[in-house]
C-alpha cells in the first residue's frame, strides 16, 4: 500500500524540530505512528509533511526529579511498563501501559503520542488523569506546563496548538498509593469499552487521597469527582465502595455503540469500578 | 527536508547485511523489504495494523513493519524469517510449529514465528497465558491457535534441551 506523498525530515535536536515545524507549520509530529499511520492509511490524515522525532534525544528517558518522575514522550509504552522506577512510585502508568494493543503496539506507541492523539477510549489517559500527571509542551513560542486534566478537550483534541509538541510527562509520585487499572477491551481492537484507573491513599485506616479516571465511557477520560468524595475521609468498608462505585459516571455524557449500549457501559462501569476497588483491599 | 516524492539513499540492517536502497519517505517498511529487499516472508494481510502478519523484530522485538515507513527503520536492526532457519536446519521454533501441526495456510506463520522467537529469547519458559497474551497481535484464521500456543511450548522445550546438550 502507497500511501499519499508527504514531505519528511527527521531533526536532530529538540531546537531542530521546533524549528522545522516554524517553517512547515501543516506537518505533523510522527512519533510512534502507532495511531497516525493507520489514520493515513484510512484517508483520515494526510499531513503534507512529517517530522519524524526519533532522532531528538531530549524525548527519550525516564528520570528521577524528586517528587516526580520525568517521562520523555518518546517512552515507548513498553518502556513504562517495564521500568523500575515507574512501577515502584507511579505503578498505575505501568498497568495500563501493560495494557495498551498488543506487543507491536506497545513495542513502537509512545506515551507523548498516545496523549497528543487523545482517543477517547485509551488506556494511558485514565491512569495519567488518576495520577495527576502534566504535560510539558514546546513550541516557538516557548515551553509550558498543563495538567493532563486540561489537555484532553475531546475526541482526538486537545488543548495543544497546531505546532506545540510534548515534550515530557510529569508524574508525581505515589509511592506506596494502591494503585490498579481494570479495563474491558473490546474483543477486536482492543480499545477499552470501559477502563477504570485508581489510585488511593490511605492512612490509620482512612482514605487521606483518592483518585478514580475512567475511559472508554465519555468523549474524553475523566476524573469521578463524586465516587472520589464518596471515598475521602473514610474508613473503607464494603457499603462505602459501592456507593463511590455507584456514583462513578456522576453528571457524564455516557457513550453508546454498536457493541455496548449506554446503560450497558455505565453498568458496566460501576462493576469494574467496585471490583477495582474491592481488589485493592 | 526530504521533498515529496522525492527519494532518499538509506541504509536497513537488515538480517545482519547492509542493503542500500532508494526509498520515498511514504514507502512502508513492509514494502520495502518484500520489493526492494526481496524478503516475501515479509507477508503483507490487511495491511491496516491489525494482522500482525508483516511481523518482523526490530532490534530483536516484534513490530509491525505495515506500520512503519521504512525510512524510520535506519539505524535499527531488523530480523525477518529468512534469518531463522532453512529448509534444512529449521529454528526450533520452526520446527515445533511443522511438529505441532501449529500452521494450516501458513499466511501468519512467518509473524507468529517471529513473535514467539522473541518471547523466548526474552523468557525461555513463558506460561500458557503469556504465549496467548503475546501472540494477541498476531491473528490466524485456521487453526483456532490452541496448536500455535501448543508450538510455542514445545519449541520452549526443545530450546531447553538444545541448551543442556550445549551446556
Amino acid at each position: 500500500m502507497t500511501l499519499a506523498a508527504f514531505a519528511y525530515q527527521r531533526p536532530r535536536s529538540l531546537a531542530e524540530a521546533v524549528e522545522a515545524m516554524a517553517e512547515a507549520p501543516d506537518a505533523r509530529w510522527l512519533s510512534g505512528g502507532m495511531s497516525l499511520l493507520p489514520m493515513m492509511k484510512l484517508e483520515l490524515a494526510a499531513p503534507p509533511a512529517l517530522l519524524d522525532l526519533s532522532g531528538v534525544e531530549d524525548l527519550r528517558g525516564i528520570r528521577d526529579e524528586g517528587d516526580f518522575l520525568h517521562i520523555g514522550a518518546m517512552t515507548r509504552h513498553v518502556e513504562l511498563a517495564r521500568d523500575p522506577a515507574v512501577r515502584r512510585d507511579a505503578h498505575l502508568a505501568s498497568l495500563a501501559a501493560e495494557r495498551i494493543g498488543d506487543p507491536q503496539v506497545r513495542n513502537r506507541g509512545t506515551v507523548g503520542g498516545s496523549l497528543a492523539h487523545a482517543d477517547p477510549a485509551a488506556d494511558l489517559p485514565a491512569a495519567l488523569l488518576a495520577l495527576d500527571a502534566e504535560v510539558e509542551a514546546v513550541s516557538a513560542r516557548g515551553r509550558r506546563a498543563l495538567s493532563v486534566q486540561d489537555l484532553l478537550l475531546g475526541p482526538m483534541m486537545t488543548a495543544l496548538e497546531p505546532d506545540e509538541l510534548i515534550v515530557a510527562i510529569r508524574i508525581p509520585k505515589h509511592t506506596g498509593h494502591r494503585q490498579a487499572y481494570t479495563k474491558v477491551p473490546h474483543p477486536a481492537s482492543g480499545y477499552a469499552v470501559v477502563g477504570v484507573a485508581v489510585a488511593i491513599h490511605e492512612e490509620g485506616g482512612r482514605v487521606r487521597q483518592a483518585a478514580i479516571a475512567v475511559t472508554g465511557v465519555a468523549l474524553k477520560a475523566f476524573r469521578a469527582a463524586r465516587a472520589e468524595a464518596v471515598l475521602a475521609g473514610q474508613a473503607v468498608d464494603q457499603e462505602v465502595l459501592a456507593e463511590a462505585a455507584g456514583l462513578v459516571c456522576d453528571g457524564q455524557d455516557v457513550l453508546g455503540d454498536v457493541y455496548a449500549s449506554a446503560a450497558y457501559r455505565r453498568q458496566l462501569a460501576q462493576v469494574v469500578t467496585r471490583r477495582t476497588l474491592e481488589g485493592l483491599r | 527536508m526530504v521533498a515529496t516524492e522525492e527519494r532518499v539513499a538509506i541504509t536497513l540492517a537488515v538480517n545482519g547485511r547492509d542493503e542500500q536502497v532508494s526509498v520515498e519517505p511514504r514507502w512502508l517498511l513492509s514494502d520495502v523489504l518484500r520489493r526492494e529487499c526481496g524478503l516475501k516472508g515479509v507477508h503483507v494481510g490487511c495491511e491496516h495494523g491489525v494482522c500482525g502478519a508483516c511481523t518482523v523484530l526490530l532490534d530483536g522485538e516484534p513490530i509491525r513493519s505495515c506500520l512503519m515507513f521504512a525510512v524510520q527503520a535506519v539505524g535499527h536492526q531488523l530480523t525477518t524469517v529468512e534469518a531463522l532457519g532453512t529448509a534444512d536446519h529449521l529454528d526450533p521454533v520452526q520446527q515445533a510449529f511443522w511438529e505441532a501441526h501449529g500452521l494450516q495456510c501458513g499466511f501468519c506463520t512467518p509473524g507468529m514465528v517471529l513473535t514467539a522467537r522473541a518471547l523466548l529469547d526474552r523468557n525461555p519458559n513463558p506460561d500458557e497465558e503469556t504465549i496467548r497474551e503475546t501472540l494477541s497481535g498476531n491473528l490466524c484464521r485456521c487453526t483456532g491457535y490452541q496448536f500455535i500456543v501448543d508450538a510455542v511450548l514445545l519449541a520452549a522445550a526443545k530450546r531447553a534441551e538444545d541448551a543442556e546438550q550445549g551446556a
